[in-house]
């Protein structure tokens, strides 16, 4: 295998550096479009834990590799999703910076 | 035996009227509806008196006992198998005969008031009510049972509010509707509860059932004694309770004097002849159990009687409405038959108080209705109340006149007439009974006919006033049924009651007491000798007695002070004695409790509500925070 030589620790830190990136773009930035990247940089690093523990724990099987391509699907579809939402935001709001956005609350 | 299910008309048919002309007569002629609700009570009249001769004169007696027949029985509310309250007609002696008192006086009432009530606003709605009276009325006496008993009882109750307030634009019946209503739905509760002690001894509603000899209250007696008065005794004590109220028995009479401000037909209808011996007929209908299970209830009901027809007659002789002082004389009436069921036992000639009682009631109802009637003929011609206002009327209403003379002679107990033979029964079953209540039956005859006649001798003869225009007869309409009902008071006495309504159902055989009859009679003279004296010529007579005998004149024409004393209770002593503290309780406790709480919430969700910001990244940020906060949380948890 290519990754014989990498310690899986390597990749670990690779995913944990992405994920909170992720979140810290979703906590932080106000733009939707911007928060549904930082969405997708979070599930691509839940992508690469399954993918380096599949190769190093079970070498000779392929589940954590197929469910990375479900993950990879269901992102698909859900940005599908969630720019339509943004599309419509847009039509009412005229805007998809989420501080404008406020409209249900007390 | 006679199949008697066609009976079921004769409620139906007023309720049939009440609903045509009530929903539909604003669309007719007024005319209309009192043709409708007079036709259908002709018919009803007409089936009773079908039902009465069928009952006591064709079939009769089976076996030296007439029968009770349950003529329509349906089961309307079940409880249990045993207990469940029934609707239907009962066809014995004390509920036909009340079917031709309600009959004949309510066929009479709607013929007059065709006369009386002309061109009033709301004749058609008046016809209506009189029509649902009717109904109610019918209901009552055919009642199978207690509770259906207590349906129509208080329907009854509800017409009586409804004729009474008829005049709605004048505060004073308003004011006097609300009082009858009141007065008799709080005795009605009495009533009410006493249902449900019986009912719950005897597990059953029945009339039968309760009135049977080996039935479940006179054969077996159960439930434990309170106070050293058993179960049974405070049931009917308490149904005594209901039927004082509607009866206007002492101390619950104060809404009868001021019920006389509904139309006069009606104080003739509900006031005089039929609603108000509902008590009566209610004690009647219970009388075996009264007689034989309860006898302490049963001297309540002798002393309440006797007590109220003396207090009543005393307060009749000073008033100066003549509605009123007649609504005194039907309470002093009502509380000889009261006093007479009291002092009755079970069976044979110890029943004799009971047969009184009811035959009393019939020709009261006859006589009372043609009073009634007439005193209705008097005002119609000179448009008031106060015998202060009339005088030497003999000239101008010959009829009324007439009548009106018939049935004072009937109600001072003049033989032959109808009054005589009742109250005379009546006395012999108090002398037999009870020494103490026949000197009060005594005193009360001759107050009666002083009173009656002191009112005749005011209207008709005396000292012609000055009226507005000549008063004049009434028409003919109004006049026929004065005239059928001097007919009745005359002649109803002759009917062989002892052969007819009795407490057994068995007949028996009674006869004239001369030693009841001839007191009676001598003092009713004197009564009416001393009435003559004082009132036939304008003299200063009256003032004199009334001036030496000062306080007793002014106690009576106060009437005791009896509606300041209810006043005083209930203004005085319940409402700022019980019912303040309670508002203030309410008011300071309950509510202060419940705006604290409602505070509580309200400051807290200010507090928090900033939470809810509308801001998604605040919300994911807790989401994210809490996640890890619970990672965390896990971690250490399960790291060891």
């Amino acid at each position: 295998m290519m990754t014989q030589g990498i310690p899986l620790y390597y990749f670990l830190i690779i995913s944990t550096l992405m994920f909170f990136i992720g979140i810290f773009g979703f906590l932080t930035r106000r733009n939707l479009i911007t928060m549904l990247m930082s969405i997708e940089l979070v599930l691509n690093s839940v992508n690469i834990n399954f993918v380096a523990f599949n190769s190093y724990l079970f070498p000779h099987r392929m589940q954590g590799q197929f469910f990375s391509l479900i993950v990879i699907a269901v992102a698909a579809a859900e940005a599908a999703v969630a720019i339509a939402i943004i599309i419509n935001i847009y039509r009412n709001f005229r805007s998809i910076e989420t501080d404008k956005v406020n409209e249900m609350k007390y | 035996m006679t199949n008697y299910s066609y009976t079921l008309l004769i409620p139906l048919i007023p309720l049939a009227i009440f609903l045509i002309t009530g929903l539909a007569g604003h669309k007719f002629k007024p005319i209309v509806s009192g043709l409708t609700g007079t036709m259908g009570l002709t018919i009803a009249a007409f089936l009773s008196y079908t039902t009465a001769i069928r009952y006591f004169f064709i079939d009769g007696p089976a076996n030296g006992m007439y029968p009770q027949i349950k003529a329509v029985s349906t089961v309307w509310l079940r409880f249990t198998d045993t207990l469940h309250i029934d609707l239907g007609i009962l066809i014995d002696p004390i509920s036909v005969m009340m079917l031709v008192v309600v009959t004949t006086v309510s066929l009479m009432a709607h013929i007059y008031s065709l006369g009386y009530m002309k061109g009033e606003r709301g004749f058609a709605r008046f016809y209506s009510f009189l029509s649902l009276f009717s109904f109610s009325m019918l209901g009552l006496v055919l009642a199978t049972n207690i509770f259906q008993m207590y349906i129509f009882w208080e329907l009854v109750g509800v017409s009586s509010f409804l004729l009474i307030g008829f005049y709605y634009e004048k505060p004073s019946a308003v004011a006097a509707s609300k009082k009858a209503f009141i007065v008799t739905r709080f005795a009605d509760l009495g009533f009410l509860i006493g249902i449900l002690m019986l009912s719950f001894t005897t597990n059953t509603f029945d009339f039968i059932t309760l009135t049977s000899t080996s039935g479940p209250i006179i054969a077996a007696p159960a439930g434990a004694a309170f106070v050293g008065i058993s179960v049974v005794s405070w049931a009917l004590i308490l149904v005594f309770i209901g039927g004082a109220g509607k009866s206007a028995m002492f101390p619950l009479h104060i809404w009868l004097p001021d019920a006389m401000e509904g139309p006069t037909p009606v104080s003739a209808l509900i006031h005089a002849a039929t609603m108000v011996v509902a008590g009566v007929y209610l004690v009647a209908r219970l009388f075996p159990a009264y007689a034989l299970a309860a006898p302490d209830a049963l001297h309540v009901v002798a002393w309440v009687g006797g007590f109220s027809s003396l207090f009543a007659a005393v307060i009749a002789i000073t008033q100066i409405d003549i509605k009123r002082v007649l609504a005194f004389s039907t309470m002093s009436q009502i509380g000889y038959m009261m006093m007479a069921l009291g002092v009755s036992g079970y069976g044979d000639h110890e029943g004799l108080g009971y047969m009184a009682s009811m035959f009393h009631l019939f020709t009261h109802a006859m006589f009372k209705a043609l009073l009634f009637l007439g005193a209705g003929s008097i005002i119609h011609a000179v448009h008031s109340n106060n015998m202060t206002d009339m005088g030497g009327l003999r000239k101008y209403l010959p009829i009324t006149h007439i009548t009106f003379l018939i049935a004072c002679l009937t109600i001072a107990g003049i033989p032959p007439l109808s009054g005589f033979w009742s109250k005379d029964e009546i006395l012999a079953a108090a002398l037999h009974h009870n020494p103490a209540l026949f000197a009060i039956g005594i005193g009360v005859a001759g107050l009666t006919a002083f009173y009656m006649f002191r009112l005749y001798y005011n209207v008709f003869w005396g000292q012609e006033r000055h009226y507005h225009h000549t008063p004049h007869e009434s028409p003919l309409v109004m006049t026929i049924p004065l005239m059928f009902l001097a007919f009745a008071a005359v002649f109803s006495g002759f009917l062989p009651f002892s052969h007819l309504v009795t407490s057994d159902l068995k007949t028996f055989e009674t006869h004239t007491d001369l030693a009841v009859a001839i007191p009676s009679v001598l003092i009713a003279l004197v009564g009416i000798g001393v009435a003559t004296v004082m009132y036939r010529k304008p003299n200063s007579l009256p003032d004199r007695v009334s001036s030496s005998i000062k306080g007793l004149y002014t106690a009576s024409f106060r009437k005791f002070w009896i509606d300041e004393v209810y006043q005083f209770v209930t203004k005085k002593i319940i409402f700022s004695g019980v019912s303040r503290p309670i508002a203030w309780f309410d008011r300071h406790v309950i509510d202060d409790t419940m705006n604290a709480v409602g505070w509580l919430v309200v400051t807290t969700s200010e507090r928090i509500k900033g939470f809810q910001s509308g801001q998604v990244q605040q919300y994911a940020a807790v989401f994210v925070s809490s996640v890890v906060l619970l990672v965390l949380v896990f971690v250490y948890l399960f790291s060891n």
